[in-house]
């Protein structure tokens, strides 16, 4: 899974897609998490930097974060590789 | 849930797509503040001390919005008095609470009248409204002096037999209904102004020795947004009260306004706020206390003016606390949320687009989202459509302005029923009504020798 290049990302969340011209809001979990894609960290890298970061169990995550990438998907912001 | 120590508290990651030049039916600059507190009180504790979903009254705002009401009134008039509108709020210590503050009560069943006879009140001051009064509820009624409100033709003679056969006075009124400008007219309680049928019962009653009227009646209906309603409502009550002077000289103790003032919820489907939409007490009480005044009705003989305000003396003080079960996200893409209260408990969801918000803080980005409640039914829905922030499973909210009407009409439906608690003006906490449990619910049941085993 990489995230689509040709996607533009600013430093407060916002998303634009010239391709289908969508632009979207992230907050700041979402961000974090499409910054971690962008520079190539693999699902278990960005579970292991987030588990240290934030009060939460591997659980949750999992849920969470599961349903992060099938949004991003829906939008055709993630590409499967 | 608990915060291990150096460690942030963690948002789930949204994503929401951004629709330029469409104009949201949320209007622009959404923002879904936290509610931490009640009357001081952090409502997580609350929840981890009595539980979710949890039913929160605050006594001091109780004690604040009768104060609201009687001010409004009594700087334009010289008599006022408030009955609690005991089917709005019935359990025992919300109306001790009015009771304290000198409300009278005002009931329509006889199972409502002997709660307020339970909670130290007499008759003389209970106002027995509702058309379904019994044969043994009126001469009851009758003996202990409370002011019977008839409502219909058939409950006059019924009472005028009792007070024949027993030998008893009865202090009564009538429930007048009339034409006042809104819709939907409400001719269904009471005897008509315009068509002379309200004359008609009041000539019965002052031809009756054992009937002694006392007062006139409306209540115009529920929700009422508009003041000149009442403005109108009420300047027919004194033209009756003033006739019944003139021919009969005889001077009724009080119009009775009914209830109806409306709360600060949002209706479904209004599009703008109630919280900017909905009148004032002062506004309220100016129509009708001019329109009283300014009536053929002598000054000396000014009736007293009785209120049965509920829902607007209530409604704020109450508020449902409760926790998010799962997230769901729909097929056309919505968030859903199910959270531990549904309309069993909270059965005005079905009237109110219910302010809601979580006791957390969060990022500040919302996303559209409906709001389920925990019921296996398709009716279950708390909010079909709000922006709201993206909450966890575990984490709690809260509804506020749910005091009126949801803890008599909630339903004993498919679960229990939970803690309901007061906070008092010392910011104690007292449970007011113990969380159900199986005992209680079946021990009315019986079950019949051939099923036993």
């Amino acid at each position: 899974m990489k995230v689509n290049q040709s996607i533009a990302i600013s430093e407060n969340g916002f998303v634009f897609n010239p391709v289908t011209g969508d632009s979207f809001t992230l907050n700041n979990t979402g961000m974090q998490i499409i910054a971690m894609l962008k520079s190539g960290k693999t699902i278990e890298q960005i579970k292991e930097a987030l588990l240290s970061e934030y009060d939460l169990d591997a659980l949750v995550l999992e849920r969470y974060l599961q349903d992060f990438i099938t949004d991003l998907k829906r939008n055709y912001l993630l590409l499967e590789e | 849930m608990t915060k291990t120590m150096g460690k942030k508290m963690f948002e789930r990651p949204t994503i929401t797509r951004l629709t330029p030049g469409m104009p949201s039916k949320h209007g622009v600059g959404i923002a879904v503040a936290s509610i931490q507190f009640i009357d001081g009180l952090k409502i997580d504790d609350l929840i981890e001390k009595y539980g979710s979903p949890l039913y929160i009254f605050s006594e001091t705002v109780i004690r604040k919005n009768v104060e609201d009401l009687k001010r409004a009134f009594t700087v334009r008039y010289p008599k006022i008095q408030i009955a609690w509108s005991y089917k709005t709020n019935y359990l025992d210590a919300i109306c001790r609470i009015f009771h304290q503050e000198g409300s009278w009560a005002e009931v329509v069943s006889g199972f409502e009248y002997e709660k307020a006879i339970r909670n130290g009140i007499n008759g003389e001051h209970i106002i027995f409204n509702g058309p379904g009064k019994t044969e043994a509820e009126l001469l009851k009624a009758a003996k202990d002096g409370a002011y019977i409100h008839i409502d219909h033709f058939d409950e006059l003679f019924l009472l005028a037999k009792v007070c024949q056969v027993y030998d008893v006075t009865a202090r009564v009124s009538i429930r007048v209904n009339m034409d006042v400008g809104i819709y939907p007219k409400w001719d269904r309680f009471g005897f008509n102004f315009e068509n002379g049928e309200a004359w008609d019962a009041i000539n019965r009653i002052m031809a009756n020795p054992q009937l002694k009227l006392m007062g006139l009646h409306t209540h115009i209906g529920t929700y009422i947004m508009t003041t000149d309603a009442y403005r109108i409502a009420a300047a027919k009550l004194s033209e009756l009260a003033a006739s019944v002077a003139q021919k009969f000289n005889h001077y009724i103790a009080y119009i009775d306004m009914g209830g109806g003032f409306a709360s600060r919820n949002t209706l479904r489907g209004a599009y703008l706020s109630g919280e900017d939409t909905t009148p004032s007490f002062d506004d309220y009480a100016d129509a009708i206390t001019s329109a009283v005044i300014n009536s053929q009705i002598k000054p000396d003989k000014l009736p007293t003016i009785i209120l049965e305000t509920g829902r607007a003396l209530i409604d704020d003080a109450g508020s449902i606390a409760g926790t998010v079960i799962a997230n769901k996200r729909l097929t056309d893409g919505r968030r859903a949320l199910i959270v531990d209260v549904g309309v069993n408990l909270l059965f005005t969801s079905f009237w109110y687009d219910h302010k809601i918000n979580p006791t957390q803080t969060h990022s500040g980005l919302v996303e559209e989202t409906v709001i389920y409640g925990p019921l296996c039914m398709n009716i279950d829905v708390i909010r079909p459509s709000l922006m709201f922030p993206p909450l966890k499973v575990g984490d709690h909210f809260v509804i506020s302005r749910t005091g009126a009407y949801n803890n008599t009409q909630w339903l004993q439906f498919i679960t229990t029923r939970p803690n309901v608690i007061l906070i008092d003006t010392n910011r104690q906490t007292h449970i007011i009504r113990k969380a159900e449990n199986i005992d209680n619910l079946v021990q009315n049941e019986e079950i019949p020798p051939h099923l036993v085993k």
